[in-house]
């Protein structure tokens, strides 16, 4: 746990623990951490982990993740552990999971897709098809998407 | 209900089921036999984008059935004025029973099904898929070789944009085929395809020489390298006219080996193939009139007689 402490514990909020190394600052931007905003966000890079080897762990106070969050983290967090603070307590802990549909997460990338007509109303869908390695598919064009590409068209 | 977007909306069984459907729909779709199954129904032809063949036999097959047709293509309509394919499919869902679409983005079937409650079926989406072309396509094939198991089939030309090799070899893996993807590296069959047909167990053959293929295939089907579909003109030029099927070239090919196309052809085959024993591209294209019957009925859960007369 002495990596936890690399930086202040928090009095409310949420802490995301087993970041893969390297990608606490595409989980801010994937949960829309506004960060010009006064939350105090604290993010630690690259400690050592039993299970992940290097990881990231990300302390964001007076935010409570929910069910959506989870769902967006997954896509690139896959193992990360979630606990909720409260009054400086674990009040609750929740695991990230792969829904096999993910409605209104991503854009497709592809360029003919029909999702690409901003005024089409449908929400924009994507597919599982397989969760190691992460591979998704476009639910209407079919086509597979480049993760890294994927975490610039989170919605 | 109904929709049938890609060949996955489609089981071994269906399949075969449909082609049954079709094949006693022939005397029906020449015009010899009157069987008006579909009186009533109206069929909306959606088309965003060009098409002959596709959108006139759907149209033939609808009138053989005694249904009717309403005509839509997208030039001067709401849509020219921005309309969104949601709002357009919405107004259909209203007027007919069910829809034909075809449109130059891809995922718009899908789309198009899911915005509405009418069954809908795919003409062609972008370079996605177009599974009544590969109805059509397996109903020749059945017609000439007696079965859709365990042929050697070569897929030639645009690989990456053509709709219907994608749907058809989703198709043909599922019966066992053994495939071989003739195409210049800038046109070959996309990644993901590649991947879920080796899923299937498949054995697939990359390679852009078509010749030393012709001796081996049960199947040629050719296509064409389509223009409107490149990005860029550059690349378009570089491999437009790389294959061309001359009637000499198919000298060592073997008996009952059939050169098939859907249509429209610019050079890819020469015209002296026409008149040899392999062409059956002009029948392919006839075979789309009672393939669309046996869909459309299928479509609108009507049972085609086990007797047609």
């Amino acid at each position: 746990m002495s990596e936890m402490r690399r930086v202040t514990a928090i009095r409310n909020g949420t802490v995301v623990d087993h970041i893969p190394s390297g990608y606490a600052m595409q989980v801010i931007k994937i949960l829309r951490i506004d960060t010009d905003r006064a939350t105090p966000v604290s993010l630690v890079m690259n400690v050592p982990s039993d299970k992940l080897g290097r990881k990231d762990v990300l302390k964001i106070e007076d935010r409570e993740l929910d069910q959506e969050d989870l769902d967006r983290l997954a896509l690139i967090a896959p193992a990360a552990s979630i606990a909720i603070i409260r009054n400086h307590a674990v009040a609750e802990k929740m695991k990230v999971e792969l829904a096999d549909d993910l409605v209104n997460i991503a854009k497709c990338f592809f360029w003919n897709c029909i999702t690409k007509n901003e005024r089409e109303p449908l929400p924009q869908r994507m597919r599982v098809t397989s969760r190691d390695p992460l591979q998704l598919r476009c639910y209407y064009c079919g086509r597979e998407q480049e993760i890294d590409e994927l975490i610039e068209n989170i919605l | 209900m109904g929709d049938i977007v890609t060949m996955d909306d489609l089981t071994n069984q269906d399949i075969v089921d449909v082609l049954d459907d079709a094949e006693r729909l022939v005397p029906v779709a020449r015009g010899d036999v009157y069987l008006p199954l579909l009186k009533g129904k109206v069929l909306a032809n959606m088309f965003f984008e060009n098409s002959t063949r596709t959108r006139m036999s759907f149209e033939t097959a609808m009138k053989r059935l005694g249904g009717s047709v309403l005509n839509f293509t997208s030039i001067g309509t709401s849509v020219a004025k921005g309309e969104t394919l949601y709002d357009t499919m919405q107004m259909v869902d209203g007027y007919a029973d069910v829809a034909v679409i075809r449109h130059p983005r891809q995922g718009a079937a899908q789309y198009s099904a899911d915005a509405v409650g009418i069954p809908i079926l795919n003409a062609g989406d972008g370079a996605g898929n177009h599974p009544t072309q590969t109805m059509l396509d397996l109903f020749t094939i059945r017609q000439v070789h007696g079965t859709l198991e365990g042929l050697n089939v070569a897929l030639v030309g645009d690989l990456r944009y053509g709709r219907t090799v994608h749907s058809l070899s989703h198709a043909l893996v599922r019966f066992g085929a053994e495939l071989t993807l003739v195409s210049p590296s800038t046109l070959k069959m996309p990644v993901e395809i590649v991947s879920d047909l080796k899923e299937h167990g498949a054995k697939i053959t990359e390679t852009d020489s078509l010749e030393e293929q012709i001796a081996n295939a049960d199947v040629i089907y050719v296509t064409r390298i389509q223009k409107e579909r490149f990005p860029d003109e550059d690349e378009y030029v570089k491999v437009a006219g790389i294959y061309k099927i001359e009637a000499s070239d198919l000298s060592g090919a073997k008996k009952g080996m059939i050169v098939m196309h859907p249509l429209p052809r610019v050079d890819e085959i020469s015209p002296d193939v026409d008149s040899t024993e392999f062409a059956r591209y002009f029948e392919q294209a006839f075979n789309g009139v009672p393939t669309r019957m046996a869909l459309l009925c299928r479509s609108l859960g009507i049972d085609v007689p086990e007797k047609v007369k």
